[in-house]
């Protein structure tokens, strides 16, 4: 807690532009895998409820983000942290190939899972080769 | 075809690593705790309790054993992460496999009064501490 406090007040004395939005932000771990109708992302989000996720799509970036909710009682001091963030965020460029309007979320036991799918035009087809 | 590698992310990362090299705390140098990667653990108290959070997602509580031995808690389980046959990876960075955290608990944990939750991924396992160890006002007469 401490730590923390003493890293803001440096970025706010020390005139540093680029550090000033420097919320220690946390890079969930993700499986990725393509299959012929589409793109599977599982993410890492321990302390995520449905309602503090945020999934968006803005132009070709996916970005993934939320806070985590950790129950605390009042009064509580750190004695061991590997964890010193509550924040999620992670982007993706997505392919114009992936069609956004049909991506589906489902969270389950802290797990973020997205599935993409390709536009119908992109799904691999399969050619018959004709033999005269 | 994906990422976006932040500079301040991979900052991050190396320090997170000289830490855990180093050993910051002395929570976790008890001569039985075992550091690992999986779960990542915090570890807060209160004058009433120690509260211990594994961040464990995707695990089946059912296999998550708990115990308390010596003064020392004991977290294990197991998350297996079923592959897709026939599917190209792109990246394979979550945890697959078992798992053991151990920690050395204060002495005055009551080993009788635990109770552990599982909720959004995180364990929250919470261990009061005995009667006689809480604070008291000592009046002067």
């Amino acid at each position: 807690m401490n730590d923390k406090t003493e890293l803001a007040k440096k970025t706010d004395t020390e005139v540093q532009p680029a550090l000033k939005q420097a919320e220690p932000v946390m890079r969930p771990a993700v499986d990725i895998f393509e299959d012929e109708s589409g793109i599977t992302l599982h993410a890492d989000m321990p302390g995520i409820s449905k309602e503090r996720l945020n999934v968006k799509v803005e132009g070709d970036t996916l970005t993934i983000e939320g806070d985590a909710e950790i129950p605390m009682a009042e009064g509580m001091e750190p004695l061991y942290a590997d964890i010193r963030a509550t924040h999620y965020r992670r982007s993706f460029t997505l392919g114009s190939e992936m069609d956004t309007e049909k991506v589906e979320a489902n969270l389950k036991h802290g797990v973020l899972t997205l599935r993409i799918p390709k536009r119908e035009e992109h799904k691999p087809r399969k050619i018959e080769v004709q033999v005269d | 075809m994906f990422g976006t590698t932040g500079l301040f992310d991979e900052l991050q990362r190396i320090q997170r690593e000289v830490e855990s090299a180093f050993g910051a705390t002395p929570w976790a140098n008890g001569i039985r705790s075992s550091a690992g990667s999986f779960p990542p653990v915090n570890v807060g108290s209160t004058a009433e309790e120690v509260d211990v959070y594994f961040f464990a997602p995707g695990v089946d509580p059912a296999t998550l054993d708990i115990a308390i031995q010596n003064n020392v808690l004991n977290v294990a389980g197991e998350r297996r992460i079923i592959r897709e046959e026939g599917a190209s990876y792109y990246r394979n960075e979550r945890f697959d496999g078992t798992f053991r955290r151990t920690f050395s608990l204060p002495e005055d944990i009551d080993p009788e009064r635990v109770d552990a939750n599982y909720k959004d991924g995180v364990l929250h396992v919470r261990l009061k501490r005995k009667e006689s160890s809480k604070p008291k006002q000592i009046k002067v007469s």
